[in-house]
This record gives structure tokens, sequence and C-alpha cells, in this order.
């Protein structure tokens, strides 16, 4: 690492008794190059062995990495803590302004322990830290506290506000953290943890001037990264449609979650595509820093207000492949409008994971069609597919938890159907609920043996539609391949790397831009690396509890045909006694 | 020639052109930018994008009061002179929209050279290069 690169600045943040300090860490970085790699070692350093995630003790973890504001898309802040979900490892990816912040504000990490006593927010500017009182923004959605910490904050365009809506502060444990609006540390809980210390909001602003090895070549390289992510066909999906280009495709496929995965093709998926959204409500499109691609798109959703003739309200509304496919098919919902009123209250006001929530949503609905819990559980609110006013009803409910049932519903869907019955169509991994593929043995693989059970850990779903549609594999060597991948996305997500960039940040690539930063290894070294974070973090879960041999397979997933074949019982079964002889060897075998 | 804001509705708020004007100079980060995106109000609204508009009488040159700001002859915006400036702000106070930047390391204010660097790297053409209106007259 060059000399002078404020990289190696960590910030700790105590909300107990309201200090902080500054801590040179270069070791870790030139170990560990950045975000989750540094950040799983901070997590192994700070959080106490069998805390409760909803205790002063988690700490919360972010980190950037080295090519941040060097280079393009290395946009996203990792976020690591333990997961009030699950009970276990929590890592979430969030981009916006937050990666860039961070890095100008003169920070590779920032770890906040500790608990306040009363709600705050934190404002962190260059070496200034202010603890300021956040009692008037407690109860707030997501929209009314960041326009107003906008209005009381310096640093307009060079900051990032992240901040909680009423999910976090009731500790949902699938409650997220939004930034810029729009981005979210979404899955996994990171919410609650902020809540549990009476944390509303955090705001990072900077600017500062980072050392480069070789200037000339230093703007040589950029040129060539640059090109490739704006001309690369690899790039042009996420910016055209989005990922939402995805919905019809996957349906057609027959990979797409449709009501609790009774189905995997979605009749309606035309009116919920990705084109539909583009040309019925496409109102605005954004970019993360330091982004070229844009790939995010925002509805404009113009309503009247029913109590009142020719008022309306525009609502403007973020869309993705995987809320359209959690909070619309998973719901039987068909019409846009009626997932974008609901997206709109998980965005703003209650702040949650669309994932957990969407799933959790789509089985008490099948647990209310049969019958395992009636209007008495769910106080008075018919749930049914495509009801989005019982939908909407039912997530309000989650927030105020007026009964057991919606405690339960907001603990996550395992728990709600360990008490209620239905624990075959509880659509989860891990205890973290299950993303929007249903494409093969591959994508279930991935969610049961990635770190943190998300379909980006190993992208299974991906191996299944290039890899195992044309050809069948053993177990072990489905296994091996995703377990690669995973490996390799340490490198990208402690690069901080977007995921969307994989296909042009190859290892080759990634070595030449790396020197720019005075960083010189070889893509063997890398390899070293990936396997070095990926058996940490698999440290780190095995002392939390976890086990690959007792992971729970949810029923539903083999009564549901896949289109890839292969997803039965003893493929599965052998594939995860393998993994689990793989790891552990992983684990003997690190240093 | 001097770089304008296209199309303010197209800008995506990625901020290449903020690293691009850094990168200008060789350096990594946003320290020495001289082109400012931020939302209005909340990204939901869209991008202000904030540079230098090369003023035909700039603003900026008339309050500094060392004529450490030269107006660009027949160009429009200002040149600055960092061994007149004696770093008072006045400049950054007169210049109403907010494009003129300061250099917090060296206390000096850093004005867009209307070089045109940043226009490649914006990838939507929100930024573009324009002959003024004098510049036009001439030929
Ligand atoms: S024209 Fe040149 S000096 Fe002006 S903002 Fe663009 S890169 Fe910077
Ligand atoms: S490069 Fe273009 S789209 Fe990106 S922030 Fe600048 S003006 Fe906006």
């Amino acid at each position: 690492m060059l000399k002078n690169d404020p990289l190696e600045n960590i910030l700790y943040i105590d909300l107990t008794r309201r200090t902080f300090k500054i801590e040179k860490r270069p070791d870790l970085f030139e170990k560990y190059l950045g975000g989750t790699g540094v950040a799983t070692q901070l997590l192994h350093e700070e959080c106490p062995e069998g805390c409760d995630p909803l205790g002063p003790e988690n700490p919360i973890i972010f980190a950037v990495g080295i090519l941040t504001s060097l280079f393009p898309l290395a946009s996203k802040t990792v976020a690591l803590f333990k997961s009030p979900l699950t009970g276990n490892l929590g890592e979430s990816h969030c981009g916006g302004r937050s990666a860039v912040s961070i890095r100008m504000a003169g920070y590779g990490a920032i770890v906040i322990k500790g608990a306040s006593s009363m709600p705050v927010y934190l404002s962190i500017e260059n070496g200034r830290v202010r603890f300021r009182d956040a009692s008037t923004l407690w109860g707030m959605g997501n929209f009314s506290s960041g326009r107003i910490i906008r209005e009381n904050e310096a640093g307009a365009g060079l900051r990032t506000i992240m901040r909680i809506g009423k999910g976090g502060e009731k500790l949902i444990a699938y409650s997220c953290v939004t930034t810029e609006t729009f981005r979210h540390f979404g899955r996994l809980g990171l919410g609650a943890v902020f809540g549990s210390k009476k944390l509303k909001a955090v705001v990072v602003s900077g600017k500062s001037s980072l050392p480069v090895s070789d200037k000339k070549e230093y703007r040589k390289l950029y040129d060539e990264v640059y090109k490739t992510a704006v001309d690369s066909p690899v790039m042009k999906k996420y910016h055209d449609l989005g990922t939402a280009e995805n919905i019809v495709p996957l349906s057609r496929f027959g990979g797409l979650p449709t009501r609790n995965l009774t189905a995997a093709t979605f009749e309606h998926a035309a009116k919920m595509s990705g084109e539909t959204f583009a040309k019925k409500y496409l109102g605005r499109r954004l970019a993360c820093s330091h982004c070229p691609v844009g790939c995010i798109h925002i509805a404009a959703l113009r309503e009247p207000y029913e109590d009142v003739s020719y008022f309306y309200k525009t609502s403007m509304i973020s869309y993705d492949y995987e809320p359209i496919y959690a909070l619309g098919t998973m719901l039987g919902i068909s019409r846009p409008a009626d997932f974008l009123r609901l997206m709109d209250r998980v965005e703003e006001s209650w702040g949650m994971d669309a994932m957990s929530l969407g799933v959790i949503l789509a089985w008490a609905t099948e647990a209310f069609e049969r019958g395992l819990i009636t209007t008495k559980e769910t106080r008075g609110v018919r749930l049914k597919w495509g009801n989005v006013k019982g939908y909407i009803k039912a997530g309000g409910y989650i927030i105020d938890q007026p009964n057991d049932f919606y405690r339960a519903l907001a603990r996550g869907v395992e728990c709600a159907a360990s008490l209620y019955g239905g624990m075959e169509f509880a659509l989860a991994f891990g205890g973290n609920e299950m993303p929007g593929y249903h494409t093969g043995p591959g994508a279930h693989l991935g969610y049961l043996i990635g770190a943190r059970h998300s379909h980006l850990d190993n992208a299974g779903y991906s191996f299944d539609q290039k890899v195992l549609v044309e050809k069948k594999m053993k177990p072990e060597e489905t296994i091996d391949a995703l377990l690669a991948e995973e490996r390799w996305r340490q490198i990208l997500s402690s690069l901080v790397i977007c995921f969307f960039a994989r296909g042009i940040y190859t290892p080759e690539l990634v070595t030449r831009l790396l020197s720019i930063g005075g960083i010189d290894l070889s893509t063997g070294d890398l390899d070293r690396i990936g396997r070095t974070i990926h058996a940490e973090k698999y440290r780190f879960k095995i002392r939390e509890g976890f086990a690959l041999d007792t992971v729970r397979l949810p029923e539903r997933i083999f009564e549901t045909p896949a289109p890839v074949s292969g997803l039965d019982k003893a493929y599965l079964t052998e594939a995860l006694a393998y993994a689990h002889k793989t790891i552990r060897k992983e684990l003997d075998a690190a240093p | 020639m001097r770089l304008t804001v296209l199309e303010t509705e197209k800008c995506v708020g990625c901020q290449s052109c903020m690293f691009a004007c850094s990168r200008r100079v060789g350096e990594a980060g946003l320290a020495r930018s001289c082109i400012g995106v931020r939302s209005i109000g909340g990204m939901e609204r869209g991008f202000s994008v904030i540079v230098c508009r090369a003023c035909a009488d700039p603003p900026c040159a008339k309050v500094c009061p060392t004529g450490a700001l030269v107006p660009r002859e027949g160009r429009g915006g200002v040149r600055v002179l960092p061994d007149t400036c004696i770093g008072c702000g006045h400049c950054r106070e007169a210049c109403i929209i907010g494009a003129v930047y300061w250099d917090d390391e060296t206390n000096k204010p850093m004005i867009c050279l209307h070089c045109g660097y940043c226009v490649d790297f914006c990838p939507y053409g929100v930024l573009g290069m324009q002959k003024r209106e004098a510049e036009n007259v001439e030929e």
C-alpha cells in the first residue's frame, strides 16, 4: 500500500461512552485488501463469541477497498455484523454514495460499538465525529429523516446518509439500512442492529486526494476500465432495463418462484416485466458514486388521493428484479401499480428487506389458505394471493406487533413456522429467506453453502443456467465450482467491486489496478487470499453454531419442478456432506 | 470554447465527471475537482451540476482584491494566479452558483479551466463544449 493512503485508518466509535479513536492498521489492508476481507478480521476481533446480536457488544463494521475512488465500480460498502435474523454471520453490501464517502472522509473501515441510551445520529466528516440527538427523527421514515439530515449537515454531493426506518427502530429481524433513499444494506437485519443501538443514522462526508504509484499509467488504466464499463455488452443489461429485465426470461425458463414457490412460472410475468415498468413507470435513472453504468431504475407512481378530488401524489419508488420477485410474483401480485404501492411502504416507511418480507408474507398466505392461521391471528387481515391491501395491512402490523403472530413474523419465516407449522413451505436457507431463483440444484446449494446464504455468494442460479442445464455434474463437481466462485467473490467484495462488474474485473486486470494503489500481487496471491477470507468467514459461522451437515432443506423446493434437473434430496444431501468436508479441510489448512 | 451543462435532467449522479476533473491533474479522489454534482433535495428529484459558466464579466474576478483572477479574453471564465491570490475567499462568496471550489491544502480557489477533459467521461451526454457567443461572432 502506498504511504499516505488513508485507507489504513480505521475509525472506532463507542456509542455508550460517546468517544471515538482512529487507529492505523496497514497490516490488515495489505493482507486482506479491504471490504469483506478486512471486515471479517475486524469481526473476529470485535464480536464476542455467542453475543446477543441486539446487544451493545455486537459491532457494526463498514469497510471499503483500495480501488474505491481510484477506479469506477469499486462502489460498494461491505457491512459485517452478527445477524439478528440468523444469529450468525451478517453481511450486507450497499452502494449509493457510501463507499466513496467513507474513502473520501479518510477511512478504510468504521467500527461502531456500544449502544446509546437515547436516539442519536453520527456525523462523520474527515477527522471529526459528532454525536447528534436524533430524538426528533425517531419514528420517521426514510424520506423524511433523510431530508432533515440533508438540511442539517454539510457536504452536499459528497456524503452518504445511512438511516433506518421504523423496522429498524422496532428491531424487526430483517430490517434494512437505507442510503441515498434508494439503496440498501438489505439483507440479514443490519437495520435492527442500528435500532438496538438507538442509532438512527450515520452521515459520512469528505473530499480528499489519494496517492497513485504512477500518474500516467493511472490515467491510461482508468480509460481502459472506463471504456470497457461503458461499452461492454456484459454491462448493457444492467444499464438498459436494469435487473428487472430478468423477470420474463426467468419465468419462461421456469425458475421464477411464484406464490410461495407453488409454481416457478408466473402467468402474468409480462405484466410485471422490466419492459412494462420501463414503458409505463420509469421516471428517473440513478447511479452509485463512481459508476458510469447507472443500473438504478426509479418508477414514478401517480395516484389520486381518495378523500379529495384533483389532488395527486407522485411517489418515486425503486424497482429491481429481487423486489419484484419477493413482493410481486411470490405474492401473486400481477399489477405493477400494486407492487409499487407495497414497495413504497417497504422502502419509505418500514425500512425492511423486501426479499425477507415477501417470503414471510408468502408463507403466511399459504398458511392462511391451509387454515394453520386464521383471521384471529392475522387480526382480521385476509391474506390472499394478489391482495395488496391485505399485504399492506399485514406489513403495518409487523411493525406495530400487536400480537404473538405478528411478533413471530417480525422474527423471520422460520420462527413463524416453528410456532404455527408449515415448516415444509417456509422458504429460508440457513435462516435467511430465499432469493428469487428456483433454477435447479446450483441455486439451492448456493444458498445453503453461501457464507451469507445469498444468491450473490456464489451465483448458483447462474451455474444452473450456464452449466448444469447443458450437462449433469456430480455433487462434488457442483460444490467445487460454487466454492471456487465464492472464493473469487471474496476478492471482488474485498475490493468492494460491484458484482455487476464481475465480467470486466478479471483477476489479471485486478492485479494491474492494484499496482496503481501500490499493492503488488499475482493472480495466485489473489486466489490464496480469497481462500483465506472464505475460511475465516466459515470459522466465524462455525464458532456461532452453523453446521452444513444439519442445515434444513425446505420440502417445497423438491415439490415444485425446477427447469434444471438434479434437484433432489439425495443429490443435495451428498453435495452438502462433501461441502462440509471440504470446508473443514479448508479451515484446517488456513493459517 | 467553454464547458456547458447541456441537459441536467439526464444526469444520473454518477460523479464520473468529478473524478475526471481530479484525474486531469493526475490525482485520484475528489479534492481537486472543479465540478460538483449534488442532488436537488434528494435523489428522487434529480441533480444539479455545478461548474463555472464562463460568465462574460465574471463577478469572482470583480471582487478579487489582488487581481488574482484574470478574465480570459473573449472566452469567458477566469485564470487563477496562485501567487497573487491571498486566499481571502471573496470570489467564493461572489459566485452565486457555487462554482468556485476550494483547495483546502493551498487555501486557494479552484475554478474550471474549460479544458473539456470531463466531457468524455460523462456517459449520458450531460456535458458538452460550446462556443461562446462572442466566439461565434468572430467567425
Ligand atoms: S472542463 Fe476541465 S477544469 Fe472544467 S470541470 Fe471539466 S475537467 Fe474540470
Ligand atoms: S458524469 Fe454526467 S451523468 Fe455523471 S454526474 Fe457528471 S454530469 Fe451527471
